[in-house]
């Protein structure tokens, strides 16, 4: 399968000024607002080192407290699940709601559901889904993935949605008015959430201690989804799991600051048993998660509590539009965590990046987000990811670079000075570097011809 | 072998060295009025804290949701037009304009107010009503999150929720809106519990028989 | 060590830092088979490329108790990613070693003043991402809590008649980043762009900075659309006679 052209995608989005230029400011706007909010708690830092400890903690006796999760959910009324991958967790949800004869679920927001590609499993059964979180919804009609993990149609104007929601509700394609597109939403989901046979959230959070899994959302579509249908189903990824309640604390305080730059969401939601009468079931869910744990390089990327914060600050994602990665995971975090998923498949998003290391200031829970993305590309090259046309490159690179006299040469030959870094003899294209850029000139003499003529090589000046 | 094992296998066999947990500290934060910062901080998300009305609570919901014709009570100062234990499914507070209720914390650092199946009995009663009206006695406002945690419904209830503001979403063109798929407003009266009335005010749709 | 690029493109900003430090009396060598830190190879993941180069460099530089560049991207891979050679004492050295123009000034000798250099004109200094997130020579603005401090500004607010102008978004990456700037082309440029219109929204024409290959990608960029900037290194401001 040929590997996801992240860069090709991107040419597109940056051929659209309007989109790219809102996108980069709302975007941006989330990197200032999360400063403003880490600059009113002093302990910030604090937090932040906490935090990834507690998760550094947790991910090295994960299955002690996933038992502890299990034990306590159980005892709670709650039925818990295990799937090792995407189908086993799609099928164990589709056993569930074929068991009860449920045939409309309706659903808040999950990137884990994203990853097992759930929803057309389940529509090829004759399940019909629907999407309550406003961003989710807007891009499930328009048959997108999220372009965001937190604001899935961020990626859309208002005006396009106006025209999205002509084109499936009938309604006014001019009003391109953020409140009036939010009525009509509500007006359209509410009654199918009111007559769902079942409901489904993702989890934020969970927690051991207490065997309850946590949801975090603006919207409140989580305790609609979890609270109106008797029947009621979350997938958490194993990697959730936290201690508990005082841990809890810490992550609450981070996420949503991290994330769009408010102190907490409208609704944090904690779910640890059925009520009455009803039926609660949690599919915890590895899908590649104790094959990422044992890596010792990229294990730390497990800690993510999905803030989207290095996404925000990402100045390759802000200009690239999140669709162009084609990855469940976007931006730096997608960088270092699509490869483990399929490396043949993302073998080049390790290199939409320049390293810039903005990305791990931001990341709550210290992921050194930036050093593993530096560390994929020697993954690549290792595991035969590189091209003919770069490995041959680099070679020459190496060689020229490590001979002096070679070196020399070639760089007093002016023109061709260019093709002794890789970043030009790579790709053999000046014209590339030259499509949106002038080509640096190559000055008269080299600094090693003016030492030479004016110190000597040895470091004397021209007197004896 | 079972998903179960296999996982549980996988993660203990190979995974990152044992590293000790850390202890939360206290980052406890002195001064400041806790029901003036609890007031600031639900208004940052739209939300608004008042004072107990002068002229009573029922008289300040007639005048504030004049329209509202269903109004569910879930606290004795209020009687409404339907308690909780009478709606025959959860997806029956739809129709629901103002629902009232008291919650037994508020946090100040964030403006939050928890609800549990104990203070809503029907939990849909919280979301799926237009307006949400809570009344918080100012005592029960802790300063922080880390303090809201050690609250005991937090380890009794099956559902909890801390509501801090009324339903909103950004997702259109990062613009917030109010609501989403939740209530329109949510309203904190800063009434010590019970609040302190003459008697039970009547709904002006409950006339007295002549 | 004079940054290969340097070398090959830039030869008057390898002379300013060459006589910079012999104004502040150092003793200065210049081991004349140098070449290249390694960097092009290694950002690319072709560390077994790098190897060669990195001995070389090694072999070179061991010998010295303080190894000046001007170049805040080599010296951010020399001391702390500089792994394709073998670990061994002279590597430990050189990694421990190494500092960045603005690091020498501040950290080693403490200039207090540059009497030789004036600059009457108002600048921008952009800080490399090596130099700032690498090098931890600003502070950064991920960190809103940590004290405001900046090594390449207090050398400039040393320089007689020198402004500083304040511009928006003042750590974004400028969108160099190695092979990124061809194989990212256009998103590499998107950001040379956006950045040159937030420093030129100051009225500022001058562009200041310790990395020479940011300055190269932004002024390919600038040459395309417009002429009135100029870029200059902060060696060349510091030594005087660039104005």
């Amino acid at each position: 399968m040929k590997p996801v052209d992240q860069v090709r995608n991107s040419l597109g989005f940056l051929e659209d000024p309007t989109h790219e230029h809102a996108f980069d400011t709302l975007i941006w706007g989330l990197r200032e607002r999360r400063d403003a909010a880490a600059r009113e708690v002093p302990e910030w830092e604090d937090l932040r080192t906490l935090a990834s400890r507690i998760k550094e903690h947790t991910l090295s006796h994960l299955a002690d407290y996933l038992e502890q999760f299990e034990q306590r959910a159980t005892a709670n009324g709650a039925r818990v699940h295990w799937a090792r991958d995407a189908h086993e967790h799609n099928q164990i949800v589709y056993d569930i709601l074929a068991a009860h004869g449920a045939k409309t679920l309706v659903k808040s927001k999950s990137m884990l559901t994203e990853e097992c590609e759930m929803r057309p499993f389940m529509e090829r059964r004759g399940i019909t889904v629907t999407e309550t979180d406003l961003g989710e919804r807007i891009q499930q009609l328009d048959h997108q993935p999220p372009s965001h993990i937190v604001g899935p149609a961020f990626q859309k104007t208002t005006k396009d949605i106006a025209e999205e929601f002509h084109r499936v509700y009938g309604s006014d394609p001019d009003r391109a008015d953020a409140v009036y597109l939010a009525h009509v939403m509500r007006e359209h989901t509410r009654p199918l959430i009111l007559a769902a046979d079942a409901g489904m959230t993702g989890a934020n959070f969970a927690v051991a201690e207490t065997g309850a899994v946590v949801t975090v959302t603006n919207e409140g579509n989580a305790d609609l989804s979890g609270n109106v249908p008797t029947l009621r189903i979350c997938s958490v990824g194993i990697e959730k799991v936290i201690p508990g309640l005082a841990e809890l604390a810490v992550f609450v305080r981070l996420l949503t600051r991290s994330a769009t730059g408010e102190r907490i969401t409208q609704y944090t939601s904690h779910f640890a048993g059925p009520r009455v009468g009803a039926e609660m079931h949690v599919v915890l869910v590895d899908n590649g998660r104790s094959q990422r744990l044992a890596d010792e390089r990229f294990w730390p990327s497990l800690k993510c509590i999905r803030c989207a914060a290095c996404m925000n600050t990402c100045p390759v994602y802000r200009r690239s539009g999140g669709l162009s990665y084609g990855a469940t995971y976007m931006g730096p975090i997608g960088l270092i965590t699509m490869p483990s998923a399929d490396v043949r498949r993302y073998r080049e998003l390790p290199f939409s990046s320049t390293i810039n290391g903005s990305c791990s200031n931001v990341c709550p829970v210290q992921i050194d987000i930036h050093e593993q993305i530096y560390a994929w590309r020697e993954v690549m090259d290792d595991t035969g990811g590189f091209s003919a046309t770069k490995k041959a490159a680099m070679k020459l690179a190496g060689a020229l670079l490590s001979h002096p006299g070679a070196f020399r040469a070639a760089a007093e030959a002016g023109g061709t000075a260019l093709r002794v870094l890789p970043h030009f003899a790579v790709y053999n294209r000046l014209n590339a570097w030259g499509r949106h850029r002038d080509v640096p000139e190559a000055p008269k003499e080299t600094f090693h011809q003016w030492y030479a003529r004016n110190r000597g090589k040895d470091g004397h000046d021209g007197r004896s | 072998m079972d998903a179960r094992e296999d996982i549980l296998t996988a993660i203990r066999d190979h995974g990152p060295a044992p590293r000790e947990l850390s202890r939360v500290p206290d980052f406890h934060r002195d001064g400041g009025d806790l029901a003036d910062l609890f007031t600031a901080a639900l208004a940052r998300l739209d939300g608004q804290a008042i004072p107990p009305p002068a002229a009573g609570l029922r008289q300040w919901l007639a005048a504030t949701f004049p329209d509202a014709t269903r109004i569910c009570s879930a606290v004795p100062e209020v009687t409404g037009t339907i308690t909780p234990d009478q709606f025959p499914d959860w997806a029956a507070p739809a129709d629901v304009d103002v629902t009232v209720v008291r919650t037994p914390l508020g946090v100040a650092e964030t403006g939050s107010i928890l609800l549990t199946e104990k203070e809503l009995g029907v939990n849909t009663i919280a979301v799926l009503a237009q307006h949400l009206v809570v009344l918080l006695d100012p005592a029960d406002i802790v300063a922080d999150v880390h303090l809201a945690y050690r609250h005991p419904s937090f380890r009794q209830a099956a559902y909890a929720v801390l509501l801090s503001g009324p339903s909103g979403s950004a997702d259109i063109g990062g613009v917030t809106v109010h609501p989403a798929q939740g209530v329109t407003t949510l309203t904190a009266v800063l009434a010590p519990a019970p609040l302190q009335a003459p008697a039970p005010d009547r709904h002006p749709d409950e006339r007295s028989t002549p | 060590m004079i940054p290969c690029y340097i070398d090959m493109f830039y030869p008057e900003v390898g002379v300013a830092t060459l006589e910079l430090l012999e104004k502040l009396g150092v003793e200065v060598d210049y081991p004349f088979d140098q070449t290249c830190c390694g960097q092009p190879m290694a950002n690319s993941g072709a560390h077994k490329e790098a190897k060669a180069t990195e001995e070389l460099f090694i072999r070179n530089f061991a010998r010295y108790d303080h190894i000046v560049a001007p170049s805040g991207s080599c010296v951010h891979h020399l001391r702390n990613k500089f792994t394709a050679a073998g670990d061994t004492p002279e590597r430990g050295h050189v990694s421990a070693h190494v500092h960045d123009l603005p690091e020498f000034l501040c950290d080693v000798l403490q200039v207090e003043e540059f009497p030789w250099a004036e600059f009457p004109h108002q600048v921008t200094l952009h800080v490399s991402c090596s130099a700032l997130r690498g090098l931890y020579e600003q502070a950064m603005s991920e960190r809103p809590n940590d004290p405001w401090f900046s090594k390449p500004k207090s050398l400039l607010e040393k320089v007689k008649g020198l402004t500083l102008a304040d511009f928006d978004r003042p750590d974004e990456c400028c969108g160099f980043g190695g092979t990124f700037a061809v194989t990212d082309e256009a998103v590499s440029a998107a950001m040379g762009n956006d950045k040159l219109e937030r420093l030129g929204a100051t009225g500022a024409r001058y562009v200041v900075s310790g990395d020479m290959s940011c300055l190269m990608h932004l002024q390919g960029c600038a040459h395309r659309d417009r002429d009135d900037f100029h870029f200059l290194h902060l060696a060349q401001v510091l030594n005087g006679g660039a104005g």
